[in-house]
């Protein structure tokens, strides 16, 4: 890696792999989504997204992803291949599944992982391989439990599962919490730790929820541009959030 | 066909006798055929939630063997099967570019077909009595040529689902999920959706139009009763399609009824069988 790039991380990424979200601005049609964002993602980070529905989280992931046109640079250096294209494993907001489905969570893994015709009996081998993700979440139990009758947790787990086959260089959630209990919440949040100290990968996820903000390394707060960053208590102090969820966090526990 | 013919012979009914009743025959192994085809269809049409969508094909298609009738075709079969396609294309774009409800869009092409097929088919006083065969559906009148075509679609089918059932259920159970796979949705439709109408326009004349959206669906339906995973799903459909295309063909033979809708009533009470014993839990 040159020098020169190591001058350009502000905020001290020495030697480690980063992400590097520069001057990123998209517009559909008419309308102005995101407007100059910037951020740095280093490894081991678990950085939390907030702001208002409509602020522009789903759509800075899906220009993450790849999924939609933007302006600005995206970039990702690895430890010790220097710039490349980071493995991205993505967790989508997940609706409930109908609870007739039958869909089994080894069906799931095979239909989105895999080109085995899911209707044909299973091989042993893939069976042992959709296990072996499993473990990564404490979920082989769940292998033969159909998915209209996961728990949100579990439902955000098995996901979670499929995201990190291959392990990727980053992992984007949006909106792990949601229709997820206390206690769901507590076991992911502990998972995700896990995670990030066991494989080289950096978090990124939003949120509406206190908890989990307590639990992460960053907080941005967004609305078509950054309002604020920094540690958790600092985004939650400033101005620009009173100013956002002032109203709602003096009612509830959520922003 | 002689093969057949041959098996069939070593069958203990007194329609199987050799040298005669090669109508029933036929029928039988059209039943093979068009079983599996509409087992395997229907986990996806109720998986999809398209139920409705078949039955508005079924329309299309009698708007298209009307027009090809009125163009003067020999076979006005080919006809149906080409508008079908070009309408589960059309619905198809129409659904991804509006926000209405997919029943709603349903709901409009299924009126639009009905009305068109009755416009074309009275055009000119011409009476519409010429079109009854088609609602209640013959299959003792296919033939050996047809049975291949069949066939032929059931070969498309299966490759179909080894292609490609892992990416329809995954868009059906999860688009989020799909998508961010580089899953195309409008592509998996469009595929599915043409592979119905092909199936519900040439198979239409033997099973009946009216019959023929519930032989879409009742295999399904009653597989997802039982089933816990896609294995079970996709087995008992077929096991159900077969069982009732073939215990139908026999009760119309020996108590004279439609064959299309023998077999719907036994699908029918293979729902309430299974419905009896449907999962309640995990």
């Amino acid at each position: 890696m040159s020098r020169e790039k190591h001058q350009n991380c502000h905020g001290g990424c020495e030697g480690r792999c980063c992400l590097r979200v520069e001057h990123l601005t998209v517009q559909l049609g008419e309308d102005l989504i995101l407007d100059d964002v910037g951020f740095h993602l280093h490894c081991g980070e678990l950085i939390a997204l907030i702001g208002p529905n409509g602020a522009g989280k789903s759509s800075l992931f899906k220009s993450i992803l790849g999924a939609i046109p933007y302006k600005g640079s995206i970039t990702f250096q690895s430890a010790e291949n220097g710039a490349q294209k980071p493995t991205i494993g993505y967790v989508p907001q997940s609706p409930g599944f109908d609870p007739d489905d039958p869909v089994s969570v080894l069906d799931l893994f095979l239909t989105a992982t895999t080109r085995y015709p899911a209707f044909l009996p299973v091989p042993k081998k893939r069976r042992e391989k959709v296990l072996e993700a499993l473990a990564r979440v404490n979920g082989e139990s769940l292998i033969d439990k159909r998915v209209g009758m996961l728990s949100g947790g579990e439902v955000q787990r098995v996901l979670l599962a499929m995201a990190l086959e291959p392990i990727p260089n980053l992992l984007i959630l949006d909106e792990p919490m949601s229709g997820v209990d206390v206690e769901g919440e507590q076991q992911l949040l502990e998972l995700l730790d896990h995670i990030r100290e066991t494989y080289d990968l950096s978090i990124l996820l939003s949120t509406h929820d206190f908890q989990t903000l307590n639990r992460v390394d960053k907080v941005i707060l967004l609305q078509k541009r950054i309002l604020a960053q920094g540690e958790t208590r600092e985004v939650l102090s400033s101005p620009a959030f009173r100013q956002i969820f002032g109203a709602e966090t003096e009612r509830g526990g959520n922003v | 066909m002689d093969l057949w013919y041959w098996l069939v012979d070593l069958l203990p009914f007194e329609w199987a006798e050799s040298g005669s009743m090669y109508f029933m025959k036929n029928a039988l192994l059209a039943v093979l055929v068009i079983s599996p085809l509409f087992g395997l269809l229907s986990t996806m049409v109720v998986e999809k939630k398209m139920s409705f969508f078949s039955d508005a094909l079924g329309h299309s298609a009698f708007t298209g063997i009307a027009a090809g009738t009125l163009a003067g075709f020999a076979d006005p079969n080919w006809c149906a099967a080409a508008l079908a396609v070009c309408f589960a294309l059309l619905f198809t774009w129409v659904r991804y570019r509006t926000n209405l409800a997919g029943d709603t869009v349903i709901g409009v092409f299924s009126s639009t077909a009905v009305a068109l097929g009755i416009f074309l088919s009275t055009l000119g006083g011409q009476s519409f009595t010429k079109f009854n065969s088609l609602l209640v559906g013959d299959i003792l009148s296919v033939t050996p040529s047809k049975i291949a075509v069949l066939g032929g679609i059931l070969l498309l089918v299966v490759l179909l689902w080894v292609t490609s059932l892992n990416q329809l259920t995954l868009s059906a159970i999860h688009p989020a999920l799909a998508r961010s796979r580089g899953i195309r949705l409008w592509q998996q439709d469009a595929l599915f959706n043409c592979a119905v109408a092909l199936v519900v326009t040439l198979s239409m004349t033997w099973v009946g139009l009216l019959v023929i959206n519930s032989t879409l669906i009742l295999p399904g339906a009653a597989a997802r009763n039982v089933s816990r995973n896609l294995r079970q799903y996709t087995l008992c459909s077929l096991a159900l399609a077969l069982l009732a295309g073939i215990a139908g063909l026999m009760v119309s033979y020996y108590i004279g009824s439609s064959a299309g809708a023998s077999i719907t009533l036994v699908l029918a009470g293979c729902f309430a069988v299974t419905f009896c014993f449907r999962k309640r839990t995990a």
